[in-house]
């Protein structure tokens, strides 16, 4: 059961709302880089380090879980901080609701009825390119500094500058792509 | 201990909205990209509107604390990775929340998109130095910059002088009216629910 867009706007706005008034906004991006820092420190435990001397306690010997003195590094190091955990929920709830809805259709768990209409049926193009697509939507988040969560939504929300200049960006390289890449609706 | 729950709770009702709007159905992502089917636009317009009238009118009444806002920086970089990201969006019909949020409803291609994001972020710590060293994460209008000035804060405003609050109320009520405003679709057979009516 999908809402409207008048209930599901007011909802997901008060949870946007709940967000900032209780503890920050809501983003999700970051937690990738996190992840990835967790896999890489088990494989290297000298990845993350405690250093003394770093602003957060961490340090890193990848520049990147380095900035900021060492906060991403800290977050790699103690998982179980509010954005990490934050993001394990979305999973959690978007399952619930699923499963309340009745799940996914056997069909559409591969791809969706637009990529087959436009595309054909064989799973490996579809996932293929979904991986393709998620390499280059999280190099751009990160170098963004932020995803459709954390600029547009939580970004816009609060009159900042980057929340448009990020809209600029994927809304001008989005809708013409998309009207490219699938001339048959479904 | 408390962040944690609540890290649960507000984790747990986001995932749980976007699954109940469309966002974790890469073909209503599609749709609204190609401009064929704009329900789920109307829905984030409103929804981006509504929360950001009751932020403003929270930090006006002292209800909000000033603290909890987390503007970003703006940088050139911050354009041409919202290119990249739009690019892989349209594509996948995935963003990275969604992209998870679909992966845990079952969808395979969402853990699919998923498992390439964990590789591109990689590739951006590893190529974090390089990206550094173009100028592209360089600060522009003084970094963390709202468009007003934000009482209780140390942004920068583009628009100094004028009071961040209001402008913000006045954006959100502006969002409000864009969604109110906005058609089911903009291409296709008009009048027509797009295939599976309006959120498929």
């Amino acid at each position: 059961m999908i809402l409207s867009w008048k209930t599901g706007g007011v909802l997901l706005g008060a949870v946007f709302f709940a967000a900032v008034l209780l503890i920050k906004p809501v983003g999700v991006s970051t937690q990738f880089v996190i992840f990835d820092g967790i896999l890489w420190d088990a494989v290297d435990d000298t990845v993350v380090v405690e250093n003394k001397d770093s602003k957060s306690g961490y340090a890193s010997s990848n520049a990147y879980l380095n900035k900021s003195g060492g906060k991403y590094a800290k977050n790699v190091a103690n998982p179980w901080n509010y954005s990490f955990v934050f993001v394990l929920a979305m999973m959690g709830g978007a399952a619930v609701s699923a499963m309340m809805r009745g799940g996914v259709p056997a069909a559409e768990r591969t791809m969706p009825p637009v990529w087959r209409a436009n595309y054909g049926d064989a799973p490996w193009k579809r996932h293929l390119a979904a991986f393709a697509a998620g390499f280059i939507v999280l190099y751009g988040a990160r170098l963004a500094g932020g995803c459709t969560s954390g600029h547009m939504m939580s970004g816009a929300m609060q009159t900042s500058l980057s929340a448009y200049i990020f809209m600029a960006g994927a809304f001008l390289a989005a809708i013409p792509l998309a009207i490219i890449l699938y001339p048959k609706e479904a | 201990m408390t962040t944690i729950v609540l890290a649960i709770v507000i984790g747990a009702a986001f995932g749980f909205m976007l699954d109940r709007v469309g966002a974790t159905n890469p073909g209503v992502i599609i749709g609204m990209l190609r401009l064929s089917n704009l329900h789920l636009m109307k829905t984030i317009m409103l929804a981006i509107g509504t929360a950001s009238v009751l932020l403003f009118m929270g930090l006006m009444l002292d209800l909000v604390d000033p603290g909890h806002l987390d503007v970003k920086d703006a940088y050139w970089g911050v354009f041409v990775g919202g290119l990249l990201l739009g690019a892989g969006f349209a594509i996948a019909g995935y963003c990275p929340g969604t992209g998870l949020a679909a992966a845990a409803t079952g969808r395979w291609d969402g853990l699919v998109f998923s498992l390439g994001g964990l590789a591109g972020a990689a590739a951006y710590m590893a190529s974090y130095a390089d990206v550094k060293a173009t100028g592209l994460l360089e600060p522009l209008m003084g970094g963390k910059a709202a468009l007003g000035t934000l009482g209780g804060t140390k942004y920068p405003a583009v628009f100094a002088g004028v009071p961040g609050e209001w402008l913000g109320l006045v954006l959100g009520i502006g969002f409000v009216i864009v969604a109110v405003a906005l058609p089911d679709r903009l291409r296709g057979p008009m009048g027509r629910e797009a295939p599976g009516g309006p959120t498929a």
